[in-house]
């Protein structure tokens, strides 16, 4: 067929698109030549608002950046101002902490398992994978009484201490997710349209991925063994014995492949916190007014969409004077380019279904 | 926290060796809460991100961030500090540059040496209207293209302006 280039839009009202976000794309016949994300949509000037925001009041609002894993968010922004202000965190509290947050790493990959089928066609997938990460949502209410916004991570510490029975119920849930994962991998792993639609699909080399900045399991998918959580592990992390699943080939499949096996590995994370939950206090004692001194931090950790890092600079006062966060799917959305070209038009949902977006930390 | 200890020795060895290589352009080093930051001359920074990029392995520019100085700087002192923290990984040893810019004066863009600047350097652009020279394609990234103003600045009201967006 002659060579004839076509402008397609996509989006910003796409099913498949995650929320609010719009593709300009260039294609010539099936293939893509260009991709070119628009965004901004949903950008509600967070960064400036939280410099008119107590360092505490700005804690809830960091909910609602990727708010399908809020409590990673918490974790993130609560950790950078405990280093900003000085506050030690008393290890009990910090091992709650993992519980909360590799629960949300593990709820956050079935939420993406179950979208990212569904993109490319097998919606069986999302009910089973919702249907698994309801019990741990169930887990989160019992908490907090949140299930999507919790704001379960406070700073010093976490709101309330968990207990036996508590303990025992995550224990019953982490049972039940193999099982939901089996499933889904026997209905998938060796599916013949799930693998053409994924093998080779959206690759991306070692070198490349790290040029582009992209972190989190999309980046180990590439075969970089990068994860903050033991490069600069933070909150007892160093402690704790698990892998670092890596992908080979850098396409659609490992991608999957990878975030599966992170589920098990956070379901081991877990088991072990509940373990060894050490005795002591869940929170440090935190003035209700936090002032800080001046200062300027940069941390990072290692949440379920990639590598979240907040800088916060300080001026004496009760509020922050400039909060900047890194948004991992901010940065890992530049490289939706890269990944697309050369490959049909088709693909282009899954690739974009591969990176695991979401929308509210892209725009802020 | 095995935050800083670990690798101080090697952050200090990246830091001497940045100091002897570009005399005039280091202007100062800053160490707080185990975090070191090079403050740097406009015009060298290039030169420092290809040198620490190719020569001392830092693989990683993390990320841009801009602060503006509007209520703290000196009279006529320059109005903008942007800061490019980049990182050695997997070894994770991590430097913060800084460097200073007046309102009216362009940086060069860290795309050319660094291609994850691309979207980090366009949300500089429209939240604070920095320019930065040699940058592919520098437009809004968040706000409409007529949009007026730059968000992120002090003077910039957090409530908006009437007729805006």
């Amino acid at each position: 067929m002659a060579f004839k280039e076509i402008d397609l839009n996509m989006g910003p009202q796409h099913p498949s698109t995650h929320g609010v976000l719009r593709l300009k794309l260039a294609v010539d016949n099936e293939v893509v030549l260009r991709v070119e994300p628009v965004i901004g949509y949903l950008h509600r000037g967070m960064e400036k608002l939280w410099e008119s925001l107590t360092y505490t009041q700005v804690v809830p609002l960091t909910d609602r950046l990727d708010y399908i894993a809020s409590l990673s968010n918490n974790l993130g922004y609560v950790l950078a101002a405990e280093k900003l202000a000085g506050i030690d965190v008393p290890r009990r509290a910090r091992w709650i902490r993992i519980v909360l947050v590799e629960l949300q790493r593990l709820a956050s990959h079935l939420a993406w398992l179950g979208f990212m089928a569904n993109d490319i066609g097998a919606m069986s997938v999302l009910l089973y994978g919702f249907e698994a990460r309801e019990t741990v949502l169930d887990l989160f209410e019992e908490y907090c009484g949140a299930r999507l916004t919790i704001h379960g991570i406070r700073i010093g510490g976490v709101p309330r201490d968990i207990d036996a029975a508590f303990a025992v119920r995550v224990r019953k849930v982490l049972d039940g997710i193999p099982k939901w994962l089996g499933d889904i991998r026997a209905l998938l792993d060796e599916n013949r349209i799930w693998k053409q639609r994924t093998v080779g699909v959206g690759r991306i080399d070692a070198a490349d991925a790290v040029a582009y900045g992209l972190t989190g399991p999309s980046l180990r998918a590439s075969g970089v063994d990068w994860d903050m959580r033991k490069a600069l592990p933070y909150s007892s992390y160093d402690e704790f014995d698990f892998e670092v699943p890596l992908g080979r080939n850098g396409d659609v499949y490992d991608r999957y492949l990878v975030r599966l096996e992170e589920i098990n590995q956070s379901i081991r994370i877990v088991r072990q916190a509940l373990d060894g939950l050490p005795e002591g206090e869940f929170s440090a004692k935190v003035p209700r007014v936090l002032k800080v001194a001046p200062g300027e931090v940069f941390h990072t950790i290692e949440a379920p969409k990639g590598v979240l890092g907040f800088y916060i600079k300080s001026n004496g006062t009760d509020k922050p004077e400039r909060v900047k966060m890194k948004s991992p799917s901010f940065i890992n959305l530049q490289s939706l380019e890269h990944m697309c070209k050369g490959n049909l038009f088709s693909d282009v949902v899954g690739i974009l279904g591969s990176l695991d977006i979401v929308l509210g930390e892209i725009d802020k | 926290m095995p935050d800083a200890a670990s690798d101080r020795f090697e952050i200090r060895q990246a830091v001497d060796q940045l100091s002897a290589r570009f005399p005039g352009e280091v202007l100062a080093v800053a160490v707080e809460k185990g975090e070191t930051a090079v403050h740097l001359g406009k015009k060298g920074l290039i030169l420092v991100l290809r040198f620490l990029k190719e020569e001392l392995g830092f693989n990683a520019l993390e990320d841009i961030v801009v602060l503006d100085n509007l209520r703290t700087a000196a009279e006529g002192g320059p109005r903008f500090t942007v800061l490019y923290q980049v990182g050695r990984f997997p070894a994770a040893v991590r430097l913060r540059l800084a460097v200073a810019v007046g309102e009216d004066e362009i940086l060069d863009s860290a795309v050319p040496v660094y291609r994850s600047a691309d979207w980090a350097e366009r949300e500089a652009y429209d939240m604070f209207g920095l320019r930065f020279d040699g940058h592919p394609d520098l437009r809004r990234i968040y706000m409409p293209e007529d949009f007026e103003g730059h968000p992120l600045r002090k003077d910039f009201p957090l409530q908006g302006r009437d007729g805006g967006v």
